[in-house]
């Protein structure tokens, strides 16, 4: 496997113990072990050479301080800029003041939706709420019981009037839910779509015609922290298609790097508002902008060490 | 397939270009990168162009079909990408299709028997997902589209008596495939891996595997290549399927994982419908990657 960044970086900064200031070869050295590391943990390429070039910056004008070695000193400045951007505004849920809360959930085909959906009405209900499951995607064979029988599991109502596998209205579904939960006092409304490309407009049309029916609080695009450089054009596509509020990402229990967190967060501003990590339904956390810093970097340990040197 | 970005038809001018610069090079690897080739593979491919260019000159022609060639070169069209679906001895040939959460496995199932049934094969389907909620009802939502039977163990039972008692079934009912549906799982959980090797040794009690097929979504990015690396170790991949092609991912990860596993592409899914499945076409999927 790869070397760490940390490694490469150690290893680039090995004759520089003790130096005032990182010289400007030092810098472009640093820059090109940034800028890969970066890539291998699938940062789309236009933010990183937006990051490499803010990380230069900074790296310029910083004295290399008496307590850490220029490569933990590049590293603390890499991570700290992961982190604001990552955690720039992060957010809570918002719930609406009168009537239910509407959620709608959108992304890819097998991002995680489905599961997401019942993973956020568990953690509702944990906090006292009463949340409503809504069936919206009518495509994908059995996804309305995928989600009964993950809504039976988190002890929570799902509404599905229709069967799916390709019978019934989507944008009916959603609009039919929000009276449902109305008459039956659920004051969190969940809606699951079915996955879609962010190049397929016709479908796209569908998840605005869906939101336009709901009026949500929160949209919230899910997406697999596996995915590569895609992760940009797609995001966008969604945000232009149907636009959204918040990002979860999801499969975090893998070993992938999770770069589109980075990605996304820069080219649509939008904060990444909760993770997924497993299976489970209990498998589902708030979004924490340092712990992924670190992975992005791949480099847990090391910021320890800093924090020690 | 997919959308053609701008980006690789502004590369295709800058090729034809008579001398080629600093900044053309840069963009030539950055069409490269952002199609998830991978750094390595990538700086391989443009020093190997810059060799070529550097060498033969004017002789080595358009830059645009040298790296057209480069590109074929990696990605191999020589490789042999046929399924095996056919047994021996009057005993079914069995495909195992295995991969991370939410590829395309189950998808994929239906759509190769779909193709098999159409080419008057006979098939048995194993529904051994017997974890994910409703994982068995959409595989047999498929098997029901494509008329061929489905064997089903109770939600919870053991994958690997699933599969035993579908091949069981497919051998006695003396069907020509039966093809294995697996739940997804990330190759980092051990216990998980080692319950799909159990799936594959209780097969081979009755039937050889005649086919692994390792599903990875064209969306993947770097991650992929892991996957590969340990799904191979674990049930002996034998072939790949690059799902959700018609996005607008170019699936480049696969050239890192053909070129380290030296395991093909096989076939491309294209979509949701059961016919959205081709098989793997090198040609296309560089012009694709080149956009
Ligand atoms: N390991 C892991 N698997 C997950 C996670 N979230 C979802 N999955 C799995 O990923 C697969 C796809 O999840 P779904 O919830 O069906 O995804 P979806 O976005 O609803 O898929 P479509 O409706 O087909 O577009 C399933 O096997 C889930 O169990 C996660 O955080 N970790
Ligand atoms: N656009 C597109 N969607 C696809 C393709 N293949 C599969 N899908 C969709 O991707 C989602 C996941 O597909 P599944 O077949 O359920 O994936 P899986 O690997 O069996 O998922 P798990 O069993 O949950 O791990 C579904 O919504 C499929 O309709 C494809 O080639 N193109
Ligand atoms: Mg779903
Ligand atoms: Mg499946």
């Amino acid at each position: 496997m790869f070397a760490t960044l940390s490694d490469r970086l150690a290893d680039t900064f090995k004759n520089l113990r003790g130096k005032g200031r990182l010289s400007e070869a030092d810098i472009d050295a640093t820059a090109r072990e940034i800028r890969i590391a970066l890539l291998e943990a699938d940062v789309a390429l236009p933010v990183v050479k937006d990051f490499v070039a803010a990380v230069k910056q900074r790296a310029r004008e910083e004295d290399v301080s008496g307590a850490l070695n220029p490569a933990q000193q590049v590293i603390k400045i890499v991570h700290d800029e992961l982190v604001t951007i990552l955690g720039g505004e992060t957010r809570r849920m918002r719930f609406a003041k009168q009537g239910p809360t509407v959620v709608m959930l959108a992304g890819l085909q097998g991002a995680g939706k489905t599961t997401l959906a019942a993973k956020m009405a568990l953690w509702l209900k944990e906090q006292g709420r009463s949340p409503l499951l809504v069936a919206c995607d009518l495509q994908r064979p059995n996804a309305v019981n995928q989600l009964q029988v993950n809504g039976e599991r988190a002890g929570v109502k799902v509404f599905a009037p229709e069967p799916g596998n390709g019978v019934g209205d989507p944008v009916a579904v959603a609009r039919a839910s929000v009276e449902e939960a109305k008459r039956t006092l659920h004051d969190v409304v969940i809606v699951d779509t079915a996955g879609r490309l962010g190049v397929d407009a016709e479908l796209m049309q569908q998840a605005a015609d869906i939101r336009d029916a709901v009026s949500p609080d929160e949209v919230l695009f899910v997406v697999d922290a596996m995915i590569g450089q895609d992760a940009v054009g797609t995001a966008q596509a969604f945000l232009d298609g149907v636009g959204y509020d918040g990002v979860v990402l999801t499969k975090l229990d893998g070993d992938a790097r999770g770069g589109a967190a980075l990605s996304i967060r820069q080219v649509t501003g939008r904060p990444v508002m909760f993770a997924s990590a497993g299976e489970k339904l209990s498998d589902f956390d708030v979004f924490h902008p340092d712990r992924m810093a670190s992975r992005i970097l791949d480099m847990g340990d090391v910021l320890t060490l800093i924090e020690q040197a | 397939a997919g959308s053609q970005g701008g980006f690789g038809r502004g590369l295709l001018r800058l090729l034809s270009r008579e001398r080629l610069d600093e900044d053309t090079w840069e963009s030539i690897e950055d069409v490269l990168l952002t199609a998830d080739i991978g750094v390595a593979p990538t700086q391989q491919i443009v020093e190997n162009l810059r060799t070529r260019l550097r060498v033969d000159g004017t002789e080595a022609g358009d830059p645009r079909s040298v790296l057209r060639d480069e590109l074929l070169a990696v990605v191999d069209p020589d490789m042999d990408r046929r399924l095996q679906v056919s047994g021996e001895d009057g005993v079914p040939g069995v495909v195992l299709v295995v991969g991370v959460n939410g590829s395309g496995k189950t998808t994929t199932v239906g759509k190769i028997s779909r193709i098999l049934v159409a080419e008057d094969r006979t098939v048995t389907l194993g529904a051994a997902d017997t974890f994910r909620a409703a994982a068995v009802d959409q595989l047999a939502t498929w098997g029901e589209r494509v008329g061929v039977e489905v064997v089903r163990g109770k939600e919870g039972t053991d994958p690997a008596s699933v599969a035993f008692e579908a091949v069981k079934h497919g051998i006695e009912a003396g069907v020509d495939t039966v093809i294995v549906d697996t739940a997804g799982r990330l190759q980092n959980k051990q216990g998980l891996m080692d319950e799909l090797g159990k799936v594959k040794r209780v097969i081979e009690k009755q039937a050889r595997v005649t086919e692994v097929l390792l599903v990875i979504d064209a969306t993947t990015g770097q991650n992929g290549l892991v996957q590969a690396r340990v799904f191979r170790d674990v049930v002996d991949v034998t072939g790949i399927v690059l799902t959700k092609l018609d996005g607008s991912a170019k699936g480049g990860i696969v050239v890192a994982v053909q070129r380290e596993l030296g395991v093909p592409v096989k076939l491309v899914g294209l979509g949701e419908g059961p016919d959205d499945l081709a098989p793997f076409d090198a040609g296309a999927f560089v012009d694709a990657l080149l956009g």
